[in-house]
């Protein structure tokens, strides 16, 4: 099956959609750099390419992890399959 | 892949190659610009390299322009160079830098002479270096005289799955001949700074890192009148997925691979450990960068894209990648090295750097970058504050 969403590491609770884009109630096939494994997921948006996509849910104050490292906070809590980007996720910098 | 262990590069008087051949004018000042812009449109081959600075700065913003002005014609993509100055002093001061390579530079400044006067008297001198140096030959130059620069630019988040990394495949494949490579764009390591400074080979190195970071960082806060969001990241870093600065760094951060920097530069200061990596404290915007690098001694740069950024610079090649299929199909005249098929993974990291390294060597060799094809020449100076 080809990859829809890119994963950098085990540890990340966003992937990154590298298709056009994805639809909404589509099943997705994940691939995980880390460990060259695979898993699958139902989006709940549109998600265009290279934006990411909630693969857990996420409550406001949670911390994005991606590259297994933390990115941001959520601010405003997100479903998993959900669009993950600056409407819900702010910079713990600046 | 086997890795030649040569290219074909010009031979300077130091002992260093370049990858080109330029004979540049070069204004010491703004007001010179038109002069220098009238000697190269005389003399065929020629490039000025027009810029708003050079008066009345001072302190370490002027030890600053003077290291930019001296480091680019030092450059060994350069064979020859013409100085324009409004004043004789400080116009002296940059032939003098440069002379120490060992290649042909000239002075001339325009008080007392007038622009058409410097124009006829500097052509003149032009003239003669560009028909010198269009003798010059390709030679065969070990690898280790490839001196790389890398920075990213409109990156997303293809820069950071696939474009970044394939520099850092590259990185950790070059780095044992016995190349040269320096990063930079301090700002846009902020989130991830912590982890880019246990990268430094010695203890030193790193904390000389966490300084130069902290003292951006501090110069940003001080500055900022509100959370950059429109800045960093930019619209089209957000157009493009990247959501805050933290995931625009941990991107940024992949083209290094596995290396280690050895030590930290000041802005166009030149290397002086031997091979290896090396941070730059630089801005992050791209032709700033760019421009400190190839000032500092680089002789190509590895450029990577994710929404296509199209910037050049006059003397060092701009050798774009990108992983963003959009972006190759939308302006593929602006891309050099297509890895998007990293994406539907067709191809993986290593056969990605292997893809980057043959491009690096064939524009070493002397194929136009599209960044060269297309004109692009932003030669723009870092100013650190007001002048006088």
């Amino acid at each position: 099956m080809a990859t829809d969403i890119i994963i950098h590491d085990k540890k990340d609770n966003v992937g990154v959609v590298v298709i056009e884009k994805i639809t909404p109630k589509q099943d997705c096939s994940c691939w995980i750099m880390e460990d060259d494994s695979t898993v699958n997921i139902q989006s709940l948006d549109e998600i265009p390419l290279g934006h990411k996509i909630a693969m857990t849910d996420l409550n406001e104050g949670d911390t994005i992890l991606k590259y297994g490292h933390d990115i941001g906070k959520v601010v405003k809590s997100t479903k998993k399959g959900e669009h993950v980007h600056v409407h819900n996720v702010k910079t713990k910098k600046w | 892949m086997e890795i030649p262990k040569s290219f074909l590069g010009y031979k300077r008087e130091n002992g260093r190659a370049g990858t080109r051949n330029h004979v540049i004018i070069l204004p010491v000042d703004d007001i010179s610009n038109a002069c220098a812009e009238a000697v190269a449109n005389n003399i065929k081959g020629t490039i000025a390299l027009p810029h708003s600075y050079g008066r009345l700065q001072f302190g370490a913003d002027l030890e600053l322009h003077f290291r930019t002005m001296i480091g680019t014609g030092c450059n060994p993509n350069v064979a020859a160079v013409i100085v324009i100055g409004i004043e004789p002093k400080w116009t002296k001061k940059i032939v003098d830098g440069i002379a120490k390579t060992g290649k042909p530079v000239e002075g001339f400044h325009i008080e007392s002479t007038g622009d058409i006067g410097t124009t006829m008297k500097a052509s003149k001198k032009a003239q003669e270096f560009v028909m010198w140096a269009s003798e010059k030959q390709r030679e065969e130059c070990p690898l280790s005289d490839l001196w790389i620069s890398v920075k990213c630019g409109e990156s997303d988040t293809t820069s950071g799955l696939a474009a970044n990394p394939t520099v850092g495949n590259l990185m950790d494949k070059l780095e044992p001949l016995g190349v040269h490579l320096c990063f930079g764009e301090t700002s846009e390591l902020t989130g991830a700074e912590k982890i880019c400074a246990t990268r430094g080979a010695t203890e030193e190195a790193s904390e000389k890192f966490m300084n130069t970071w902290n003292n951006y960082n501090d110069f940003i806060l001080k500055e900022a009148t509100d959370d950059l969001s429109e800045s960093q990241p930019t619209a089209g870093n957000i157009a493009g997925g990247l959501t805050t600065i933290e995931e625009k760094a941990f991107g940024n951060f992949q083209k290094i691979g596995n290396c280690k920097f050895i030590d930290v530069l000041e802005p166009a200061e030149e290397p002086s450990k031997g091979k290896g990596l090396y941070f730059m404290d630089t801005s992050s915007a791209a032709a700033e960068c760019v421009t400190l690098q190839a000032a500092a001694g680089f002789n190509i740069h590895l450029f990577p894209t994710g929404q296509g950024n199209i910037v050049g610079n006059p003397i060092e090649p701009v050798v774009k990648l990108t992983a963003n299929p959009l972006t190759v199909k939308g302006m593929g005249e602006h891309i050099d090295c297509d890895v998007s098929k990293i994406l539907t993974r067709e191809m993986n990291m290593s056969q990605a750097g292997d893809e980057l390294i043959k491009t690096t060597l064939r524009v070493a060799n002397g194929r136009l970058t599209c960044a060269e094809a297309l004109g692009h020449k932003e030669f723009v100076m870092t100013k650190l504050y007001r002048s006088a």
